[in-house]
C-alpha cells in the first residue's frame, strides 16, 4: 500500500523527539481523528537549524512527519512556510489517496510551529 | 523471516484435506448437476452429500440448506428474501448496531426501498440489550437479525433468548454464524433460528462458497432467478468443487471442534494475560469470557493501530486493526463505537484472531513483538505520559 520511501521514513523516522527550549512548537490534529502531531523548531538568523517531531498516528502520519523535518531543516522561515502537503507527498514518492489528509498534518504542524515562533518574537519586541 | 498468521477472522488457509476433496471436481468429475447423464449424476451425488454433511453439522435437514457464494450472499438472501416475501405482513426489521456490513448495508438498502429498520444497541461488552430489543418489536415486525458472534470483538449473543422473544411474537429470526462456525457449537434448534448464514473460508475451506439455512416453512423470496437450482431459491450452476470443499471443511471442523476450541481458548487467554502483564495502559474489548475462543481485541492507549500493524507486519506477524486510518473508510470501527469506545480508543485497537494451528511459541513471539512495537510508538507519541485516554 505504501511506497518504499514511505516505509523507510515510517520504520526509521528521522528527527523523532522534543527539542528542549524550542523556539517554536506546533501542535496540530487531535486523537479523535486518529492523527496528532507536535513539531518543535530551532531558529537562527531566520533559518530552521533543527526540527523534531512527535506523532500519534498511522504510517502516513509518521512518515510525513519524518519527511517534513528533513525537508525543513536549512530552509528560511519563508521557504518552510511554502511547503505544502503535496510537496511532502511527492517527496515521499506518493501517498494513497485515502491518506492524503494525513499529510496535511505535517505541513500544518510546521506552519503552526513557525507561527508560534513569530508570536514569541513579537512578544519579546 | 518467521511468518505468523493471526488474522483468521479475515480468512483462513485451506486445509490440504479440503483441497484433496475438491480436486476431483475440476477435471474428472466436472459434470453439471442438472445434467441427466452419469457426469451430471456424479455432480449431483457430490452436491447432495455435501448438503447432508452441512445440514447434519448444524442439526438441520438437507432440504433446508441453500448453497451460496458465501456469508455476504447468505445474509443478503436472508434479509432481503424475508423482507420481499413478507412485506404484506409488515415492513419492519430489527437488527443490532454491531452487525457485519453484509447485514447493515443490506438493511440500509431496504430502508431506501421503504422498509423500516430498528438498530438495537449493545452494552459495553457487546451484548445486545434484550429490553431494548423487546421494546423494538411491533406488530409489523417481520424479521430479527442478530449475529451469533461478532467478527471484531468476538462477543457471543444470547440467540436462544432472542429466539424465545421472536417465537412469542411470530417474527422470523436470522443469525449470521459466519464467525462462530467451527469455534463454538452452532445448532439451529438449540439456537432456535429460522435462518442462519455460513461461510466456508473462515473454517479452512475455499473462498466464494457458503450456505443459508432456511427452516422448513419459512417464507423466502429468491434474489437470483434462472434455473431451478437450490430449491428455486438460488439459480445458477452449482459450484461443486467449492461446495465439496466447504462440506469437507465442515466435517473436519466438527471432528476437531472440542480440541480446537480448547487449544485456541488457551492461546487466547495466554495472549491476553501476557500482554496485560507486560504492557501498561491496555484494555480488552468485548466480553471477557462470553467470546469466541479465537478472538483477542486489545486497545493500546496513546498509539494508533495502523502503525502497530505495519511494524508487526515487518516482523512477519499478520493481524488487523479497529483503526480508522487503516481501512478504506476513515471512520472508527462501528463496532467499537457501539460498545462505547471513544474514537481515540478505537484508533489504538488491534484484533488478533487465532487459528487451530497457532502455537504457544507464536503467542510468545507476538507478545515480545508487541512489547517492542508499543514501546517504540509510545516513545514517538505526543500524548503518551501526558494525558490518559481512558
Ligand atoms: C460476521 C461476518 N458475516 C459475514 C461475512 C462475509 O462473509 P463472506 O466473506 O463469505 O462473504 C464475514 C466475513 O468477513 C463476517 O465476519
Ligand atoms: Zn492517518
Amino acid at each position: 500500500m505504501y511506497s518504499e520511501k514511505v516505509m523507510d521514513h515510517f520504520s526509521n523516522p528521522r528527527n523523532v523527539g522534543e527539542i528542549e527550549n524550542a523556539d517554536g512548537v506546533g501542535e496540530v490534529g487531535n486523537p479523535t481523528c486518529g492523527d496528532m502531531m507536535n513539531i518543535y523548531i530551532k531558529v537562527e538568523d531566520n533559518i530552521l537549524t533543527d526540527v523534531k517531531f512527535k506523532t500519534f498516528g498511522c504510517g502516513a502520519a509518521i512518515a510525513t512527519s519524518s519527511m517534513i523535518t528533513e525537508m525543513a531543516v536549512g530552509k528560511t522561515l519563508e521557504e518552510a512556510l511554502d511547503i505544502t502537503r503535496n510537496d511532502v507527498a511527492e517527496e515521499l514518492g506518493g501517498l494513497p489517496q485515502v491518506k492524503m489528509h494525513c499529510s496535511n498534518l505535517a505541513a500544518d504542524g510546521l506552519r503552526a510551529a513557525i507561527e508560534d515562533y513569530r508570536n514569541k518574537q513579537n512578544i519579546k519586541k | 523471516m518467521k511468518q505468523i498468521y493471526m488474522d483468521h477472522g479475515a480468512t483462513t488457509p485451506v486445509d490440504p484435506l479440503v483441497v484433496d476433496a475438491m480436486l476431483p471436481y475440476f477435471t474428472e468429475k466436472f459434470g453439471n448437476a442438472s445434467s441427466l447423464h452419469s457426469f451430471g449424476q456424479e455432480a449431483t451425488s457430490a452436491l447432495e452429500q455435501s448438503r447432508q454433511q452441512v445440514a447434519a453439522s448444524i442439526g438441520a435437514k438437507p432440504e433446508e440448506i441453500i448453497f451460496t457464494s458465501g456469508g455476504t450472499e447468505s445474509n443478503n438472501l436472508a434479509v432481503k428474501g424475508v423482507a420481499y416475501r413478507n412485506s404484506d405482513k409488515g415492513k419492519h426489521i430489527i437488527t443490532s448496531t454491531i452487525e457485519h456490513p453484509a447485514i447493515l448495508n443490506t438493511c440500509a438498502y431496504l430502508e431506501k426501498e421503504g422498509f423500516e429498520v430498528t438498530y438495537v444497541a449493545v452494552d459495553s461488552d457487546g451484548i445486545i440489550d434484550m429490553d431494548e430489543l423487546k421494546k423494538a418489536t411491533r406488530d409489523d415486525t417481520i424479521l430479527i437479525s442478530v449475529m451469533h458472534a461478532n467478527n471484531e470483538i468476538g462477543t457471543i449473543q444470547p440467540i436462544s433468548d432472542i429466539s424465545k422473544l421472536a417465537k412469542e411474537k411470530s417474527i422470523y429470526l436470522h443469525t449470521d454464524a459466519v464467525q462462530s462456525l467451527g469455534k463454538i457449537s452452532v445448532n439451529v434448534d438449540e439456537l432456535g433460528v429460522d435462518l442462519l448464514s455460513l461461510s466456508s473460508h473462515k473454517i479452512h475451506g475455499p473462498k466464494g462458497v457458503g450456505a443459508l439455512y432456511v427452516r422448513k416453512g419459512t417464507l423466502l423470496q429468491a434474489l437470483a432467478h434462472g434455473g431451478s437450482h437450490e430449491h428455486r431459491m438460488r439459480a445458477g450452476t452449482e459450484n461443486i468443487s467449492g461446495i465439496a470443499g466447504f462440506a469437507k471443511a465442515v466435517a473436519l471442523a466438527d471432528e476437531r471442534l472440542v480440541d480446537d476450541a480448547k487449544h485456541m481458548t488457551q492461546l487466547r487467554d495466554s495472549l491476553i494475560g501476557k500482554v496485560m502483564d507486560s504492557i501498561d495502559d491496555v484494555e480488552l474489548s468485548g466480553h471477557p469470557t462470553n467470546r469466541l475462543p479465537n478472538n483477542v481485541n486489545l486497545r493500546f492507549s496513546f498509539i494508533e493501530g495502523e502503525s502497530m500493524l505495519l511494524f508487526l507486519d515487518m516482523k512477519g506477524i499478520a493481524i488487523s486493526t479497529g483503526s480508522a486510518c487503516s481501512s478504506k473508510s476513515l471512520e472508527p470501527s462501528h463496532v467499537l463505537t457501539a460498545i462505547g469506545l471513544r474514537p481515540e480508543d478505537s484508533h489504538g485497537s488491534l484484533r488478533i484472531t487465532l487459528g487451530k494451528d497457532n502455537t504457544h511459541e507464536e503467542v510468545d513471539y507476538v507478545v515480545d513483538a508487541l512489547v517492542e512495537v508499543v514501546g517504540r510508538l509510545r516513545a514517538m507519541s505526543p500524548i503518551a505520559g501526558k494525558m490518559s485516554l481512558k
